[in-house]
């Protein structure tokens, strides 16, 4: 507002100010961050509902596969935008998915540890990485963007380096027969609600083999965990007290300090954040393929990142949503499943991707421009 | 003596060499509004800080409510009821009106263990809050970014003296406004010290202290050229007492000869 409007003098009272308007509840709806996501996974079906609904994209089993997929990436695009709208970023995610396996298979098979304690033991190693991401990020002020950089290749290096120091390969089979019975794996390996389908089956609505047990056999356990970190962290940031230092601390480092929020805490947790679901993403996979990789997880610290834009995140912190990057990671999951149901060659999965985030960041720099601007 | 809410006796900060404060001292009575009149590089930014538990000071003593205190940080400073309202006023543009309200401090509820931000309190709050000082958040969940830079200023006033500020100290909140947000700002803060606070304004704009302030500090180059009354200054007197009033005299001067040099 300039001097202009003194022509009003006699009235001081904002609300009295002609020139403010009211806002519709349309554009409230816009500018709820995960907007941009939503409507992008609702095209995105509609997409493959007219291209591939005949195809069995859309039969139970083509539904759980690239929910699978969706939920993979989805767990730690979650995770990367919990941090991102904390104003960090973390590239070491992919590495991380690697050193989890490794952190998990090695001492399983070599070691003879219990699958459990193993488990417990890469997860403590994620704790440990996210930490010194962390404080390294917040002691030194370095950009999160190069401290993590480097951390990718140090993990990376290091899961390469230590497996074949080991086990003198890069691979690391053999995992699938310690899940039976152990206390904890299940957790990352059981399909849930098998009886759903064992009834579908029965009733013949889904597709059978020809043993007659359903082709789709339950909710894969990426499924239910995407599911219940999405709850659970869009919980944290609209309910939360630290949900509000998370938005404080991306939005105004320094603004945020001086009324007191911790935001050296709020960001050393959100970076342990990123390295655990990288290990929940690693556990799940090594545990469903039986064998882990030294490269597995290679970049997907981009995909998440990706994911999370497309979820509204802005680059800069402050702003974004959690159910956001979830719907980000189920347009990813679907179009990169769905696109072999259709004739385009699957190579061009990669240029949608980037399409994709080219239109997002436009878009959400449109928005703060939007949501910044003062009247 | 201790009718002062708060005093700063004699206070002094050095950095190295340099000396950014020499016994500066201010006196302030609840209700009072005190301006901190002083050009750019007075030492105003130090001071602040040094208000503000950010610097300690390395002479002088600091007295609230009668009792000398030392402040060790900025939480110390906000816990004698001493609150400091920077000029970037520490909001997040990006967040709501009602979070940035309560960030930091917000309100909760539920059982030991599940709290959670008690989101439809802290909206009633500030809405009423601001609705106070004739704001209308129409939405409180609206962000902040929407918000003139009067409202902001007021938001962020509103805020301290939510959370219990008795000393406002207050940096430059009117120097990016226009004159008519200028004019309700200057009014919420007369409001505020009516209601029985202490009111430190730092500016350098005399035209906007002159109608709010009881007494005036001016401040040159680190040292205090004393505290007047309203009654024993005019607005004339103050603006030339700050190195810029001194300086633009000289100047006018300077250009009145040079253009009878050049008329003849």
């Amino acid at each position: 507002m300039s001097t202009k409007s003194k022509s009003i003098e006699s009235k001081t009272d904002f609300n009295q100010d002609e020139r403010l308007k009211k806002v519709s509840n349309l554009k409230v709806l816009l500018n709820r961050p995960e907007l941009g996501a939503l409507g992008g996974a609702i095209l995105v079906f509609i997409f493959f509902g007219i291209v591939a609904g005949d195809t069995g994209m859309f039969s139970a089993y083509g539904i759980l596969n690239f929910l699978d997929v969706s939920a993979n990436l989805g767990i730690i695009a979650i995770a990367a935008a919990m941090l991102m709208i904390g104003g960090e970023f973390d590239l070491s995610i992919g590495s991380m998915i690697g050193f989890a396996g490794i952190c998990i298979a090695i001492p399983a098979i070599y070691w003879g540890w219990p699958l459990w304690m193993s488990i417990i033991f890469a997860f403590s190693m994620a704790v440990l990485v996210g930490y010194f991401n962390g404080i390294l990020v917040v002691r030194t002020g370095l950009p999160s963007f190069i401290v993590t950089l480097a951390m990718l290749f140090i993990l990376r290096g290091a899961t390469l380096a230590l497996t074949r120091l080991i086990t003198g390969r890069t691979q690391v089979p053999g995992l699938r027969v310690l899940i039976e019975n152990d206390p904890i794996a299940w957790i990352f390996a059981t399909d849930s609600f098998k009886w759903v389908f064992t009834w579908l089956g029965s009733m013949n609505l889904i597709a059978l083999r020809t043993d007659g047990s359903p082709l789709a056999t339950g909710i894969p356990p990426s499924v239910i965990w995407f599911i219940a970190l999405a709850i659970l962290t869009t919980w944290i940031l609209m309910k939360t007290r630290y949900g509000n230092w998370i938005f404080a601390s991306g939005g105004d480092k320094n603004g945020a300090n001086n009324v007191g929020v911790p935001v050296g805490r709020v960001k050393i947790s959100l970076f342990i954040g990123t390295a655990v679901a990288a290990t929940i993403f690693a556990t799940i996979q090594v545990l469903d393929a039986g064998s882990a990789d030294t490269m597995r997880g290679t970049l997907k610290e981009l995909e998440a990142i990706a994911a999370a834009v497309v979820g509204g995140c802005l680059l800069t912190g402050g702003y974004g949503s959690a159910i956001g990057a979830a719907f980000g990671a189920l347009i990813f999951g679907t179009v990169s499943m769905g696109i072999f149901y259709t004739d385009v060659d699957t190579d061009w999965f990669k240029v949608f991707l980037g399409a994709m985030m080219l239109i997002a960041v436009i878009f959400n720099n449109f928005i703060r421009r939007k949501v910044t601007e003062s009247k | 003596m201790s009718d002062y809410l708060v005093q700063f006796n004699n206070i002094s900060k050095f950095f190295g060499k340099v000396i950014a404060l020499k016994d500066v001292t201010m006196k302030l009575r609840k209700g009072e509004i005190m301006c901190l009149l002083g050009d750019n590089g007075a030492g105003k930014s130090t001071l602040i800080k040094t208000l503000a538990g950010v610097h300690k000071p390395d002479e002088g003593e600091i007295i609230v409510e009668g009792r000398k205190t030392i402040f060790d940080s900025p939480k110390d400073a906000l816990d004698m009821g001493i609150a400091t309202v920077y000029q970037d006023l520490a909001l997040v543009s990006l967040m709501s009106v009602t979070r940035n309200f309560f960030m930091g401090r917000e309100p909760m509820k539920g059982p030991p263990f599940f709290k959670t931000f008690d989101i439809e309190k802290a909206n009633k709050i500030a809405a009423e809050r601001m609705g106070q000082i004739g704001i209308d958040v129409r939405d409180p969940s609206q962000a902040v970014g929407t918000m003139s830079g009067g409202e902001r200023q007021c938001l962020a006033i509103s805020r301290a003296i939510y959370f219990g500020a008795k000393v406002l100290v207050l940096d430059e909140p009117t120097s990016a406004l226009g004159v008519h947000q200028a004019s309700v700002v200057l009014k919420y803060i007369v409001k505020a010290a009516s209601q029985g606070l202490a009111v430190i304004l730092i500016t350098h704009n005399v035209h906007h202290a002159y109608p709010v302030g009881n007494s005036f500090t001016v401040l040159n180059r680190g040292k205090s050229l004393g505290t007047y009354e309203k009654k024993d200054i005019s607005r004339e007197k103050l603006l030339s007492m700050m190195a810029g009033g001194e300086e633009l005299n000289k100047l006018e001067v300077e250009l009145q000869e040079m253009n009878r040099s050049s008329a003849n």
